[in-house]
């Protein structure tokens, strides 16, 4: 990904890899599967040590809390709210389109 | 000689490593007592802990993430495993495709675009509105692309974070008030938003969200590392 000069982390690209080696394969084996298992039930337990580095930035975010915090909880908020009407609005309709095809 | 053994103790990587641990296992038990209700996030209570703890302690941030960076580097395996999630579901995940990418690149641009605006407007300094860009991308990729940006990857690492856990623990109200019901649209909105955090609370609450979540914190992932320093340098 350097190669293309796109900051594209490795594990985004090791996520496709993966996906695309499974629809290959056709199955789960069964050591991935429980690798994944224990890995994304605790998946929260991962953000801790980065998230503890609010101590470091805790300086800025003081002396900046109104727009930081106006801005993360409105954004993060409308983004869901966004997101989740359109995707329920657009695979209803795209659904319903389909099956009008079908009749 | 009590003293003499704690700061013996906390230097070790071994005690940081623990503390994590231990701090998270606090969050869940008491995240799972009060039957699972988002406002008890674990990951809020355990990095209040472990905060906690390094400032009473008088231990770094620097010399603590040393001895944690163990669990942090799982974070890069743990996102390839999401692939598996995502296999399981492919076929749902396949039939929605087009809703998937135009709900998923919509919410995306209205998060970051968002954020810049809301710290512009009110007086955030450049710093702070560069690093909230990609803030609602997972926490190596939205470091990544802070840098590509010019600002500061473990400033972003923080409010990555932070909006992860606001998502985690407001979204499903927000949902809920905007009528949405259907997992497959729920666990898309809170990947998009809220990445990793997110998708860690949907997975505990129905697979089929944690899978369109997991999909969508991939995807955003990717597009945002994409675009967003596009778009960046057109406007600036």
């Amino acid at each position: 990904m350097a190669l293309l000069g796109l900051p594209i982390p490795g594990p985004v690209v090791g996520m496709a890899l993966l996906f695309v080696g499974l629809l290959v394969h056709g199955a789960i084996p069964e050591g991935l599967s429980g690798v994944a298992n224990g890995l994304l039930g605790n998946l929260s337990l991962l953000f801790v040590p980065v998230g503890a580095g609010i101590l470091v930035h805790a300086a800025l975010l003081k002396r900046e809390i109104v727009p930081i915090a106006v801005a993360i909880v409105l954004s993060t908020l409308i983004a869901i709210a966004v997101t989740g009407v359109l995707m329920q609005w657009l695979s209803k309709r795209l659904d319903d389109a389909s099956h009008e095809e079908q009749v | 000689m009590f003293f003499s053994l704690f700061s013996e103790l906390s230097v070790s990587p071994l005690f940081h490593l623990s503390l994590t641990i231990l701090a998270y296992l606090i969050g869940l038990a008491i995240y799972r007592r009060a039957g699972m209700t988002p406002l008890l996030n674990p990951v809020l209570i355990a990095i209040v802990i472990v905060v906690s703890v390094l400032l009473l302690a008088g231990i770094s941030y620097r010399a603590y993430f040393l001895g944690a960076q163990f669990l942090h580097f799982l974070l890069g395996p743990a996102t390839v495993a999401l692939a598996v999630p995502l296999y399981r579901h492919f076929g749902k995940v396949r039939k929605a495709a087009i809703a998937i990418l135009v709900s998923l690149l919509t919410g995306s641009a209205v998060a970051a675009s968002s954020a810049v605006g809301i710290a512009w407007a009110l007086g955030g300094s450049e710093q702070s509105y560069l690093s909230l860009a990609p803030k609602s991308v997972t926490a190596p990729v939205a470091m990544g692309i802070t840098e590509v940006l010019g600002g500061s990857p473990s400033l972003t690492a923080v409010l990555v974070i932070i909006t992860g856990i606001i998502g985690a623990v407001l979204g499903p109200y927000v949902l809920n008030l905007v009528g949405v019901k259907s997992w497959a649209a729920r666990g898309l909105a809170i990947g998009t938003a809220s990445h990793g955090i997110g998708t860690a609370r949907a997975l505990q609450v129905n697979e089929e969200a944690g899978a369109f979540s997991g999909l969508a914190m991939g995807l955003n992932a990717l597009f945002t590392a994409i675009l967003l320093p596009i778009v960046w340098y057109l406007i600036f």
